[in-house]
C-alpha cells in the first residue's frame, strides 16, 4: 500500500518558453529525473539566463518564444561563456566525500525543504545522489542521532544547535546552523471548550504542551504568557509532548492547549479537537522555527559534502518559499515515507488557506514561510530567552556563540554565489509583540522583563 | 482444541466483533469493516519498499524478528551459563540474588536512555533492550533449576569421574532442562513485549515503528491493524518456540 508521491522535479529547461524560472527554479515538472551533474549544468544555465533577463520571467519567455530554444542558447552563449560558468560551478564543490548522507528529520511542515529535497530531486541535483531521509520519533531522538553521528545532517529546532553547543540538555558538542528551514509555521491551539479565551490572562491554570525545552515553541509560549502577565513557571503547566500525542491529549482533555509545530495545529482542527487561537507569526512575524544542522566535526571531515548539501538546502528552501510551488510540495511530502499526513492538512498549512476550527476560513499566506538566512541576532534572542527562563546561567558570550553556531556570513556568500540576494548584515533589531529587541543589548533586554527567572 | 471449544471460541469472536461494530458505529472509533479493509490494503503488498521510512508489513515484521532473535539468543547463552554457575554455589547465589531481583524488576525500556547515551547507536540500543528483557527470567530459572538438581545425579557424575564439560551437557543441562525452558519461554515473551515500545521510541524500523508512524498520522484503523499484527506474530513466535522447546525438554 505504498503511496506514490509526485514525480521528482527536474530542473526545467531555461531555454523553453513554456517553463517558469521563478526564483531561479524550475516548476515541478513530471519529466524524468536528471542525474546530479546535468542538473547542475542546467542550474548554471538557468541562473545565467535569469541574470540576463534580470529575473523578468515574462520577457525571458517571450524572448525564447521569439527565437526558439536552440538559437536563444547560441545567442546567449555568444555573449556569455556558459561552458566556463558551468565548469566553475562544478569545480566550486569538488568531489563529494559521501554521497549516501543520512538526513534526520521530524515529520512536520517545518522541515519542508529538508524533506521535499528528497522526492523533488534537490539532493541529487547537487551530487548527493544517495541521500536518504530518516524519520525520527521525537526531538530527543533527533538530538541523540545527531550526537552519535547516526545522521550526518539533521533538522533541529532552532535553539537546539545552540543548546547542544553549550552542552545544555545534551553532551556538549559543537553544531552548526548553515541555514534555517522555516520562519513562522507554529500556532497556539486551544481545546474547543476554551472558545471564550481572549488573552493570556484567561489561560491561568492551563496545562500546555510544547515539543521540547529547547524549542522556539517553548520560548514563544513563555514570552506570550509573560507579556500577558502570566508567569509560565508558576501559573500554568508546560509539558513536553511529541506533537502527534498533543492532538490526542487535547481530544482526551488532558491538556488545555499547545504551542506546536504544524501540521499538528491544523490536524487538531481537522480532528475537531481544537481551534487555532493564534498563529505565532502574530507574536513575532518572521521568527525562526527549525534549522538545518550539521555537527562541526562532520562539516570539517567532509567539506565538499557540506558545500553540496548547503547549496541543495538553500535551493530547496528558496524553492519552497515560492507560494506557486506549495501545492506540489504538499503532495510530495504528505506520503507515509515522509510526513504521513493527509495532503489536505499539509496543503492548508503550506498555502495559508485554512479553517481555524471556529468556522472561519483564514487567508494568511505568511502562516509559514521558508527563508534560509540564519540571522545571528535571532541566535542572540534565543540565548537571551534561555537565560531569561533559567536554562542558561552565568555570563554569556552572546555574539561569540551566535556567530559560532548560526553561519549567517557563510549563508550570505553561498546565497550570493547562487544568484540570491541575502541581507546585508547578520544582525537586526526584531520586534516581538510590539517590543523591540536590540541584539547589542541582550542583558538589558532580559532585565526589562517583569516576569523572568534570571 | 475440541469441537466444543472451537465453537465457543468462534462464538466469542463473533460476539466481540458485534459489540465492537455496535460501539464503533457513530463514534470516531473505526469499525471492524474499516480495519479489515485497511488490513487488506497492507497485506496485499507486504513486501513493498517505498524508501527508508515506508516499507511493507512483512519487511517490518522481519526487522522486528531479526532484532528479537539476535537479542534473545545472546541473552539466553549468557543467562544459562551464569545461571549454572550461580546454581552450583548456594553461597554465590545467595550473594548475587538481591541484585538479580532488583535488576529484573526494572522495565527493559527504562534502560533505554542510559543505553542510548552510552552505546550511541539506536540499533545497538534496541538490541540491548531485548537483551535485558530476555536475560533475567532465564537466569533466575536456570539458577533455580540447577540448584534443585537431585544430589544423586551429581554424585553419579562424580563417581563416573565426568569431565566438567561432560557433566555440564550430560547431567546439569538435561536435569535443569524443564526449568531452563520455562525461563526461556518467559524471556521470549518479555522480549517481544519490550521490543515494540523500543522500536517506537528509537525510530528503528519494525512493527513498533509502524505503530508509531501510523499514530503520527492518527490513523486508528492502521494502528489497530498494527496491534493485531503484533499479537498474531507474537503468537506464532510463541508457538514455534514451544515446538522447539518440546524437542529439547527432558523429563525424568
Amino acid at each position: 500500500m505504498s503511496q506514490h508521491h509526485a514525480g521528482p522535479a527536474s530542473l526545467a529547461d531555461p531555454f523553453s518558453s513554456s517553463t517558469r524560472l521563478a526564483h531561479d527554479h524550475a516548476a515541478v515538472s513530471p519529466s524524468s529525473p536528471v542525474d546530479g551533474e546535468s542538473a547542475m549544468l542546467r542550474a548554471v544555465e538557468s541562473s545565467v539566463v535569469r541574470k540576463i533577463f534580470g529575473g523578468n520571467d515574462v520577457s525571458r519567455r517571450s524572448f525564447m518564444k521569439m527565437l526558439g530554444a536552440s538559437s536563444a542558447m547560441a545567442v546567449i552563449s555568444s555573449i556569455f561563456p556558459l561552458d566556463a560558468a558551468k565548469a566553475m560551478a562544478l569545480d566550486a564543490i569538488g568531489p563529494i566525500e559521501k554521497k549516501d548522507v543520512k538526513i534526520g528529520f521530524m515529520p512536520l511542515t517545518c522541515g519542508t525543504p529538508i524533506v521535499m529535497a528528497h522526492p523533488m530531486g534537490f539532493y541529487k541535483k547537487y551530487g548527493l545522489t544517495e541521500a536518504q531521509p530518516y524519520k525520527a520519533s521525537g526531538w530527543a531522538m533527533i538530538r541523540d542521532w545527531a550526537v552519535s553521528g547516526q545522521t550526518d545532517y539533521t533538522q533541529m529546532l532552532a535553539p537546539m544547535p545552540i543548546a547542544m553547543t553549550l552542552g545544555l540538555g545534551s553532551p556538549k558538542m559543537p553544531f552548526l546552523t548553515p541555514a534555517l528551514e522555516n520562519v513562522n509555521g507554529q500556532a497556539i491551539t486551544l481545546r474547543m471548550d476554551h472558545k471564550g479565551v481572549k488573552s493570556a490572562k484567561d489561560m491561568k491554570g492551563f496545562v500546555f504542551a510544547v515539543p521540547f525545552d529547547y524549542s522556539m515553541h517553548n520560548l514563544l509560549l513563555r514570552y506570550y504568557l509573560a507579556e500577558g502577565g502570566v508567569n509560565p513557571d508558576t501559573e500554568v503547566q508546560i509539558r513536553i509532548l511529541p506533537p502527534p500525542e498533543m492532538v490526542a491529549n487535547l481530544k482526551a482533555g488532558n491538556i488545555d492547549g499547545f504551542l506546536s509545530p504544524d501540521p499538528f495545529n491544523q490536524r487538531a482542527v481537522y480532528e475537531k479537537a481544537g481551534f487555532i487561537f493564534m498563529l505565532t507569526r502574530d507574536i513575532w512575524p518572521g521568527h525562526p522555527c527549525c534549522a538545518f544542522t550539521s555537527s562541526k566535526k562532520f562539516a570539517e571531515e567532509a567539506p565538499n559534502t557540506f558545500k553540496a548539501i548547503f547549496r541543495a538546502i538553500i535551493d530547496a528552501t528558496m524553492f519552497s518559499s515560492d507560494p506557486a510551488n506549495r501545492k506540489d510540495i504538499a503532495r510530495a511530502i504528505a506520503p507515509r515515507n515522509y510526513l504521513n499526513q493527509p495532503v489536505e492538512v499539509v496543503e492548508q498549512v503550506l498555502t495559508g488557506e485554512f479553517p481555524d476550527g471556529l468556522g472561519n476560513m483564514c487567508h494568511v499566506p505568511e502562516r509559514i514561510n521558508f527563508d534560509p538566512f540564519p540571522w545571528d541576532s535571532m541566535a542572540v534572542w534565543i540565548l537571551s530567552q534561555l537565560k531569561r527562563w533559567g536554562y542558561l546561567k552565568g555570563d554569556v558570550d552572546y555574539r561569540g556563540i551566535a556567530e559560532q553556531v548560526f553561519l549567517a556570513a557563510d549563508c550570505a556568500s553561498v546565497m550570493k554565489e547562487m544568484g540570491f540576494t541575502p541581507p546585508a548584515s547578520a544582525y537586526k533589531k526584531h520586534v516581538i509583540m510590539g517590543k523591540e529587541f536590540d541584539p547589542d543589548k541582550p542583558e538589558e533586554y532580559i532585565k526589562s522583563f517583569a516576569v523572568r527567572k534570571a | 482444541m475440541n469441537s466444543k471449544s472451537l465453537l465457543l471460541c468462534l462464538l466469542f469472536g463473533a460476539v466481540f466483533l458485534a459489540l465492537w461494530q455496535l460501539l464503533a458505529q457513530g463514534s470516531e472509533m473505526p469499525t471492524p469493516g474499516q480495519v479489515a479493509s485497511v488490513s487488506l490494503d497492507f497485506l496485499r503488498d507486504p513486501f513493498y519498499d517505498a524508501g527508508p521510512n515506508d516499507k511493507g508489513i512483512a519487511i517490518l515484521a522481519a526487522y522486528s524478528l531479526v532484532r528479537l532473535i539476535s537479542g534473545f539468543v545472546l541473552a539466553s547463552v549468557v543467562a544459562v551459563v551464569l545461571g549454572v554457575v550461580l546454581g552450583r554455589s548456594q553461597t554465590l547465589f545467595a550473594a548475587v540474588n538481591p541484585y538479580i531481583q532488583i535488576l529484573r524488576s526494572i522495565s527493559p525500556i527504562a534502560w533505554m536512555p542510559l543505553l542510548l547515551y552510552s552505546v550511541k547507536d539506536s540499533e545497538m540500543t534496541a538490541f540491548f533492550v531485548i537483551f535485558m528483557a530476555s536475560l533475567w527470567p532465564t537466569l533466575a530459572n536456570t539458577a533455580f533449576g540447577v540448584s534443585s538438581i537431585r544430589r544423586e545425579y551429581l554424585n553419579v557424575a562424580a563417581i563416573l569421574q565426568m569431565k566438567p564439560s561432560e557433566k555440564f551437557f550430560k547431567v546439569i543441562l538435561p536435569a535443569a532442562g524443564p526449568a531452563i525452558v520455562a525461563g526461556l519461554k518467559i524471556s521470549m515473551g518479555s522480549a517481544w513485549v519490550a521490543l515494540i515500545p523500543a522500536e517506537a521510541l528509537l525510530g528503528s524500523l519494525g512493527l513498533g515503528y509502524f505503530v508509531w508512524n501510523e499514530w503520527n498520522n492518527l490513523s486508528l484503523p492502521s494502528v489497530i491493524f498494527a496491534i493485531l499484527t503484533i499479537g498474531v506474530v507474537g503468537v506464532i513466535v510463541d508457538w514455534l518456540f514451544s515446538r522447539l522447546a518440546r524437542r529439547l525438554a527432558y523429563t525424568d
